[in-house]
């Protein structure tokens, strides 16, 4: 549902069906809602059976890559004798993405039972769930409903009464984005700075405590549970034809309408429906100037290429974008691009972990030299020191961090190159930040 | 910066106690202690308000690292203060998502009400510390902030002064 907004007829509640019903939080009311079959069916069938199921699906990780979520389990090794880890990343960072967030407060039985399937699908007895520090209510919604799951027996040594055992330890960041990035996240699961990590070795091979992990979003785990109750086949169906993205999407959308909030949307539907039907379209007297669909890391989309834009992996490609983590910040027609820009280069600049030359120079440069344009500063050649900047900052770090903060300001100078002229050439009033 | 002055104490242990049991209880869920850095220094931080480098050397030795280990990690994350902080520290969420509906205007509106000068000064009474949050996931419930560990969603600058009354 658009929750806090009643569900929307063009909505496809799955994961979002109990949101706003505080009773789905205890193990009984999840069990009454038909939750925790899943897992108990899980825990009779082959784990080879659960990942072949899941890849059926169609399930593409939900946190930002899109990578087949069967396809990933299926690379842990098995027999090697190692302990396994599943971490579930619930760092939540992304500018515009608020959906894990709910996901945890209403349906935390959801999480844990995804958590558990996956935990048992990939040979793992330890699952880890990491949330981010700022996450307080989150987290002890989490933390009641795990203990509870311990109590109710759906975890621990023989879990929902299995020969299997399923352990979950809730783990809180403190505040860093980067986090977030799944290498850079089981360092500081580790008790280190988040430092992403080279790969190869990817998780599969050496990943949490240098043995084999997966680590899924959770979104991505929460729907687990649906596409195993209720058929690979139904989940793959969920879809307006494109076969490779498949299933449900959590949008949160954020920004300029009048209704933000959380959207399932089956893949596939179009942009332009979410914004100005579902969400009550833009303020009075405004019209749309941009959307950022997949949180702040993509390329910014104009008026024009969202009024077109279909939603779902490829879909978003093809507009000029990426689908991301779904998080859709939508701008009106009173934004300031340059500001914004700027604004998300400076976040970015903070978040820097900065091992990489690029990345910390990158974004740091980045920032000054729009924050040089809003003052009033700025040449014509600081354009091109940005774009060149820019190209350097893609695709030469070891994360994807760099390249996030490269992507609004090359998809911003190229679509709205006149806000930057009118700073430039003085026909608009500086503006002065700080950096 | 406006920091509260440190008092000319000697360093009493964090560590003893429910505190130190906290700890110990956490040591067999992870494989190595080292994976309890984060959780200890929250308990430090719960405990303290903040993360004295005393503190920093008690939770190295308990762990097996290094003072200056411990003391890279508490710099690489937001959430630990480094410094003495007012009773209740306020982050505000100010990324673009909140900023496009306004969360300038109600971090001037949130500094007005708790009489800090200026960004992470601690108020001269002592009550609030205020900071800007990048992010704090809820861009759709702008502006978020946090209070202590109270999310509180939707706040606009007429809301602030009768938000933060209840926080002594």
């Amino acid at each position: 549902m658009g929750y806090p907004h009643p569900i929307h007829s063009s909505e496809t509640p799955v994961l979002s069906t109990h949101f706003g019903d505080a009773p789905a939080r205890t193990v009984a009311g999840w069990q009454e809602r038909g939750g925790y079959a899943a897992l108990k069916a899980a825990l009779a069938m082959a784990p080879t059976e659960i990942i072949d199921t899941v890849k059926a699906s169609g399930l593409r990780g939900r946190g930002g890559a899109g990578f087949p979520t069967g396809l990933k389990w299926s690379f842990m090794p098995t027999g090697d004798g190692k302990p396994h880890y599943l971490v579930c990343n619930a760092d939540e960072s992304e500018p515009g993405t608020f959906k894990d967030r709910e996901i945890m407060r209403w349906t935390p039985h959801a999480l844990i039972e995804g958590c558990a399937i996956a935990s048992y699908a990939i040979g793992a007895e330890q699952c880890y769930i990491y949330i981010r520090g700022e996450f307080t209510e989150p987290w002890s919604i989490m933390e009641a409903a795990v203990a509870e799951a311990y109590a109710e027996g759906v975890l621990g040594d023989h879990a929902m009464g299995s020969k299997h055992r399923i352990d979950m330890v809730l783990h809180r960041g403190a505040g860093a984005y980067i986090c977030g990035e799944e290498t850079a996240l089981m360092n500081s699961l580790e008790g280190k700075r988040g430092n992403p990590r080279i790969k190869p070795p990817f998780p599969a091979q050496a990943g949490l405590f240098g043995r084999p992990t997966t680590i899924n979003n959770v979104e991505t785990l929460a729907a687990v549970p649906h596409i195993l109750t209720r058929g690979a086949e139904w989940y793959a169906g969920l879809c307006a034809g494109n076969k490779k993205s498949t299933g449900t999407k959590l949008i949160s959308v954020c920004g300029h309408v009048m209704k933000p909030g959380n959207y399932e949307l089956t893949m596939g539907t179009a942009m332009s429906e979410l914004i100005f039907d579902m969400c009550g379209g833009m303020r009075p007297g405004r019209t749309l100037k941009a959307v950022i669909p997949g949180g702040s890391s993509v390329p910014i989309l104009n008026a024009a290429e969202a009024d077109t834009c279909i939603l779902d992996y490829e879909g978003v490609v093809e507009a000029g974008s990426m689908l991301g983590s779904g998080g859709m910040i939508v701008m009106d027609d009173s934004t300031d691009m340059v500001y914004e820009i700027y604004r998300l280069a400076k976040f970015y600049a903070h978040e820097s972990c900065a091992q990489c030359t690029q990345c910390r120079e990158g974004t740091a440069w980045t920032t000054k030299i729009l924050a040089r344009i809003l003052a009033g500063k700025g040449t014509v050649e600081d354009l091109d020191l940005l774009l060149d900047l820019a190209d350097n900052m893609t695709g030469k770090t070891i994360c994807v961090l760099s390249d996030s903060c490269a992507a609004p300001v090359v998809s911003g100078i190229k679509k709205f190159r006149n806000e930057f002229d009118d700073y430039l050439t003085a026909k608009k009033a500086p503006v002065l930040v700080g950096i | 910066m406006n920091h509260v002055p440190v008092a000319e104490v000697p360093f009493e242990p964090v560590f003893t106690g429910p505190a130190l049991a906290k700890l110990e209880a956490l040591f067999p869920l992870y494989p190595t202690k080292q994976a309890c850095l984060l959780p200890a220094l929250w308990i430090v931080q719960e405990t303290r308000g903040w993360i004295a480098p005393a503190a920093m050397a008690e939770v190295a030795a308990l762990l097996d690292v290094t003072p200056a280990y411990v003391r890279g990690v508490v710099t690489f994350y937001t959430m630990y203060h480094q410094h003495p902080m007012g009773r209740h520290v306020i982050q505000v969420c100010t990324t673009s998502p909140c900023h496009l509906c306004g969360a300038g205007e109600t971090l001037k509106a949130i500094l007005k009400e708790t009489g800090c000068r200026e960004l992470g000064a601690t108020s001269p009474d002592g009550r609030f510390t205020v900071v800007e949050a990048e992010c704090l996931g809820a861009c759709g419930f702008a502006t978020p902030i946090l209070v202590g560990n109270d999310f509180i969603e939707s706040v606009t600058p007429e809301r602030v002064p009768g938000l933060l009354q209840r926080y002594e």
